[in-house]
């Protein structure tokens, strides 16, 4: 009863190429060698990965992702960490309310947060800037932050930490050099996972983002809306690998499954 | 666990127990100032910028009116367009679950090394670009000529090509392959907690397969699906990415059309409205299945 049996393994042999089909395909026509959207039946080019540097839109729009992401995960981090440890060592009132305020934009359309953030940051003048576009991922990334660095404030041993107070040890050293360490793996693992969101996040930055603040899946998003050619699916091929890098990375380090079922039940 | 014996600690003594009374709100002081700022006071201005007045030449006029809330209401357009948000989450909900749950559960039957391999193929895509997977849509649909068209007219299935660019057939597609991942995810942790002994226990006992299924399995799995179920609908409902490069410019969602008023109408204050209407409609959804499924199943999820 425990084996799959022949068809059971047909329906996912099926339903595997179906997840991959569209995710291959882009990377396929990525390498062709024609100027026009093809598989590369005749050999394999990397005319198209050569000129996104022509196009410096694509590079631009690269960098800014890339800092933003970054910076913005580094950012929500610092205020999560105090948060995560507010949440797992203190029964509170209001912490649950704490909590779903926390992770509410989890469950905010991303639409109706970009138009809220356009809103709220041309009203005070800095629509449009990196500035705004910073804020807005921290919120957006917060939960994800949260969610990994809670789990390992959660299952931390507090009995070292005992045994570094008897030894005389308080206050910010406490932190640095015992606490901060033990829960390293969930911190790093928690900026990843925000790292990865905040890279591709599209719907709530393509509110905000004006011409020269463009981050990449918004200028792809763009892009295509005018015309797909060769150009694009060579630019998404290249974000496909840097995200697969990280997940592979964040599967060693982590275990995949225990990140993402943290991201799918928010309500928890 | 760790914390309530703590605070139970703390308690005996009195300035401690004070100052573990304010640790916590000392601690997440930063980021509560930083919600309340930037996420609790924006949604609340949407809020109020939908009942704002806009007019083509003089802009966004701050007074009271229920303008846009009147034209939501009575113009056929907009009923129209949410009905087709909807329809569209609600199929890709019903194709996430039919495909997804019995994928979870083979995934689960599977031995160590296949299942984390085909774990990280399947539930990988979740974080890969958006764009980029509406974007592998996109080519394989890609007109009458498309890998799409051309498999299914060699499998026999169909005869003339079907269009899949710009229609709904092409947006539930693409929407359920998008969302598919966290019906599996949702499905697979539920399987987490069923002893397999059980199917076992049902099949000495002389239960056929589909027997174990039908009796054994399905009712352990039903509320891994509910819950993946609302993921995948409020999400697909609020979906911008894929109905947008599928769908094109005329077949309009919700976040397409605020998106639209936004940046290209510049009504900001109607575009707001069908924000706020989508928010609110999500919200009613989400709560009222989660207490549904709450009441159903509560023994379940104790």
């Amino acid at each position: 009863m425990r084996t799959n049996g022949p068809l059971a393994l047909v329906f996912h042999a099926i339903f595997v190429t179906f997840m991959l089909a569209p995710i291959v395909v882009v990377c396929l026509v990525a390498f062709t060698p024609e100027g026009f959207l093809s598989l590369p039946t005749n050999g394999l080019s990397l005319r198209w990965f050569r000129a996104i540097a022509n196009y410096p839109e694509f590079v631009h729009a690269f960098w800014i992702s890339l800092g933003l992401g970054m910076l913005s995960s580094f950012v929500a981090l610092l205020f999560a960490v105090p948060v995560a440890l507010a949440i797992a060592r203190y029964r509170f009132r209001g912490r649950d309310a704490v909590v779903a305020l926390f992770l509410s934009p989890l469950m905010i359309p991303h639409v109706v947060l970009g138009i809220a953030f356009l809103r709220f940051f041309t009203s005070i003048g800095i629509g449009g800037s990196f500035a705004a576009l910073l804020v807005a991922h921290v919120i957006v990334v917060f939960p994800f932050a949260l969610r990994l660095t809670l789990a390992a404030t959660t299952g931390m041993d507090r009995s070292i930490e005992m045994a570094a107070v008897s030894l005389g040890a308080g206050g910010w050293t406490l932190f640095r050099r015992v606490t901060l360490p033990l829960i390293l793996p969930g911190v790093v693992s928690g900026w990843a996972l925000a790292f990865i969101q905040s890279f591709d996040d599209l719907t709530m930055t393509v509110f905000l983002a004006a011409p020269g603040t463009e981050t990449l899946p918004v200028r792809m998003f763009l892009y295509i809306q005018d015309n797909i050619d060769p150009l694009v699916t060579s630019v998404s091929a290249s974000v496909i690998a840097i995200t697969m890098t990280a997940l592979i990375l964040l599967d060693r380090f982590y275990g995949l499954d225990r990140v993402l079922a943290g991201k799918s039940d928010p309500g928890r | 666990m760790s914390a309530a014996v703590d605070t139970a600690a703390l308690a005996s003594a009195a300035p401690q127990d004070e100052r573990a009374a304010r640790a916590p709100w000392l601690l997440s002081a930063p980021a509560l100032l930083l919600f309340l700022g930037v996420l609790v006071i924006p949604l609340a201005m949407t809020v109020m910028l939908s009942f704002h007045d806009w007019g083509q030449y003089k802009g966004i006029e701050p007074v009271f009116t229920l303008k846009n809330w009147q034209e939501i209401a009575t113009d056929p357009y907009y009923a129209e367009m949410f009905l087709r948000t909807f329809r569209i989450a609600l199929l890709a909900t019903l194709i996430t679950a039919v495909f997804g749950a019995p994928e979870a559960y083979i995934l689960n039957r599977m031995s160590g090394r296949w299942k984390g391999l085909f774990l990280l193929l399947i539930l990988g895509p979740l974080l890969i670009s958006v764009v980029a997977r509406t974007l592998g849509w996109a080519l394989l649909f890609g007109g009458n000529n498309g890998l799409v068209n051309k498999l299914l007219i060699s499998l026999g299935l169909i005869s003339t090509p079907l269009p899949f660019m710009f229609t709904e057939t092409g947006i539930v597609i693409a929407l359920a392959h998008v969302m598919m991942p966290f019906m599996v995810l949702s499905v697979w942790v539920a399987l987490q907690r069923v002893d397999p002994q059980i199917e076992n226990a049902a099949m000495s006992l002389g239960a056929g397969a589909f027997t174990i299924i039908r009796r054994i399995v399905l009712p352990q799995i039903i509320p891994g699906v509910l819950s993946g179920a609302i993921i995948v609908f409020s999400l697909s409902a609020s979906a911008f990415a894929t109905p947008a490069i599928i769908g094109g410019r005329r077949l309009k969602v919700a976040a397409t059309l605020a998106y639209d008023e936004f940046l290209n109408t510049l009504n900001w204050p109607l575009g707001a409205a069908v924000a706020v209407l989508l928010l609110l409609a999500l919200a009613l959804i989400v709560v009222g299945s989660n207490a549904l499924i709450e009441r159903r199943y509560a023994e379940v999820f104790r």
